[in-house]
């Protein structure tokens, strides 16, 4: 996205033609209004209803200023709602899932790149596998797993445990990584080897402050998908205390009113929208990554 | 790139790693232990747990579920494919079958020309790309929970709803959007479009740039316009591109949950009632205890018929794909 426009799909003669020019611009700032009203505009206007009255909202839903705001909305949602005891447990159950996700992904992928056994191909084949079973196959046995795990006879049910645990077993993070492990420079482990350095000491000093790019990638879709989620938590987060926003969302609605309910859907969006703020980068570029495994 | 040592061989680190017990020729458990066999092992740990608790076990367990009867309480009784059968005989079957059917379809015919319009517009855009990209994604980054219900307030049928409002100012509506039997899906339809064209228009965008830019030149050169620049460069260019996404597409929509789910609970009438819905009403529905057999038997017709689909349409694309 950063390349000189030398010449593409349209050349500069073509550019230099008034029919084009004026036909292709009027396209994109087409586009460009588009991308606005649609990609923009219902998070301004979300962010518009959380300060409105319910009352002017209701009244008046597109009028583009609020007639006296209502910063009591949010306040409303963030103590009366205990949206911000949801907002607190969707930050550990974010970080919980994250945390796994990293460990198995960088532990995995460092045996089955730098260490790779004999058996490497057999796991890999069947970590491939799994990337093609439809994760409803997984939904109901998981969740019986869950209530009656097998040798422990103790439910998980209600147990932050059974989000964070489940969540590190993705194929996708752990091809990413190997990917990228395999891409390394050998002869660094060669010469880390020579110089005394077991594995633990090769994984922890070499291979993984060289992998920081892939694990930025990598945190990031772990956080914002830990985010996103919905059914999985509602199904094993059964109490209301424990529960992350995006479950208690639709029983929001039904409590409160239209303005409060705004507010708490907003600060919802919070996070992900100042992650993908900071880190753009990574989340254009790791959207296209996923397309090029995916495919 | 494989590392060549002074011997003029691969050096062994390339393929087997760290092990160093490559030279020893009879191997036992003794040699493997020296070897960093253990190691090895204790690295996989995590990962071996994972997935095999959360994974293969489970995969393996729905295949098993599938062929029980189970109700958490009794132990299992195996009943063969009778949960197949009581599902294929489910009149809410068809109902779902043909709703998941209407629901992917739409979404092609919505969601799929759109993303890559936008991509080949965006490619070309000279100054601030980054802003157009931007904007694309940020629907993508909204939590869908947040977006579902966000369009629910939207999709309000009085004449003072959101979207009636500006159908208003032209004249139009008031519609009543997922009240209706007729229009819930294509509601449905249009939010999933929108909360997840970005992704497609990113994945595009990065295809876009491995198009060779001396085929446009000589096509320049041999007087072709931009419509056909497009039609015989650009798509040609990307069709793997454009296979790969419309099959996942079509997967990703099979399996549609939350919008039915969220907007209307499968109804008004069950018109929005999709595959996954039942699934999850069969399993998770009756407060008395789920049918967690039906369930499974369900969601491997769903992978089956999935993995068959894929096969086909790779089949019939390869040709295609690879000329």
């Amino acid at each position: 996205m950063s390349e000189p426009e030398t010449g593409g799909l349209i050349s500069p003669q073509e550019w230099e033609k008034p029919s084009i020019r004026w036909g292709i611009g009027g396209l994109q700032a087409f586009l460009l209004v588009a991308l606005v009203v649609g990609g923009l505009g219902p998070i301004l206007w979300l962010a518009k209803g959380a300060i409105t009255p319910t009352i002017d909202t209701i009244s008046h839903p597109l009028g583009l200023f609020p007639h006296g705001t209502a910063w009591s909305n949010l306040k409303e949602a963030w103590s009366t709602v205990h949206v911000g005891r949801y907002f607190w447990n969707t930050i550990v159950i974010a970080f919980g899932s994250w945390a796994s996700q990293i460990v198995v992904a960088t532990t995995g992928g460092f045996a089955l790149s730098v260490l790779n056994p004999r058996y490497a191909k057999l796991i890999n084949a069947l970590l491939l596998t799994t990337l093609f079973v439809p994760a409803v196959v997984l939904l109901v046995p998981l969740y019986i797993e869950i209530v009656h795990p097998p040798l422990i006879h103790h439910s998980f049910i209600d147990s932050y445990w059974a989000v964070w645990l489940p969540a590190g077993a993705s194929a996708f993070n752990v091809v990413l990584v190997k990917r990228f492990f395999d891409n390394l420079p050998r002869e660094i482990f060669e010469a880390a080897r020579i110089d005394g350095a077991g594995p633990f000491r090769l994984f922890w000093s070499i291979v993984l402050p060289m992998s920081k790019p892939i694990l930025g990638v990598v945190s990031i879709f772990a956080v914002l998908a830990s985010w996103k989620d919905f059914l999985w938590p509602l199904l094993v987060l059964t109490n209301p205390n424990e529960q992350p926003l995006s479950v208690r969302l639709p029983n929001i609605q039904a409590q409160t009113s239209l303005g409060v309910f705004l507010a708490a859907m907003f600060i919802a969006c919070l996070v992900p929208i100042a992650g993908f703020l900071i880190f753009q980068r990574s989340f254009l570029r790791g959207g296209g990554l996923g397309g090029a495994i995916k495919g | 790139m494989a590392v060549v040592d002074q011997t003029g061989e691969p050096a062994l680190s390339s393929r087997r790693g760290l092990s160093r017990d490559t030279a020893v020729p009879r191997r036992t458990p003794l040699t493997w232990v020296r070897g960093g066999g253990l190691t090895t092992l204790l690295f996989l740990l995590p990962l071996l747990f994972a997935f095999g608790a959360f994974s293969w076990y489970p995969i393996v367990r729905s295949v098993l579920m599938s062929l029980q009867h189970t109700n958490l309480v009794q132990p299992a009784t195996w009943v063969g494919f009778q949960n197949f059968e009581q599902v294929w005989h489910d009149p809410l079957f068809p109902v779902a079958v043909k709703n998941t059917a209407y629901f992917a379809l739409l979404a092609l015919l919505f969601g799929y020309p759109i993303p890559l319009v936008a991509a080949v517009l965006m490619s070309e855009v000279r100054k601030r790309r980054g802003i157009y990209s931007a904007l694309a994604y940020l629907p993508v980054v909204i939590p869908p929970v947040v977006a579902v219900l966000l369009w629910k307030v939207a999709y309000d049928a009085s004449p003072l709803g959101a979207f009636n409002t500006v159908l208003h100012w032209f004249g139009l509506g008031p519609y009543p959007w997922i009240q209706s039997q007729q229009w819930a899906m294509p509601s449905l339809v249009l939010e999933s479009t929108w909360a997840n064209a970005g992704a497609t228009v990113i994945i595009y965008l990065a295809a876009l740039t491995g198009v060779q830019t001396e085929l446009y030149e000589a096509a320049s050169v041999d007087g072709a316009g931009i419509l056909q620049k497009v039609w015989h460069i650009t798509l040609p260019q990307l069709r793997g591109v454009l296979l790969v996404t419309m099959i996942l597409q079509i997967i990703g929509t099979a399996q549609v949950f939350l919008e039915p789910y969220l907007f209307t609970s499968g109804g008004p009438a069950n018109a929005t009632l999709t595959v996954l819905l039942m699934i999850f009403n069969y399993a998770f529905g009756n407060s008395l205890g789920g049918d967690y057999g039906a369930a499974t038997a369900l969601s491997l017709m769903l992978a089956g018929f999935l993995a068959v689909f894929s096969l086909i349409y790779l089949r019939a694309t390869r040709s295609w794909s690879t000329r």
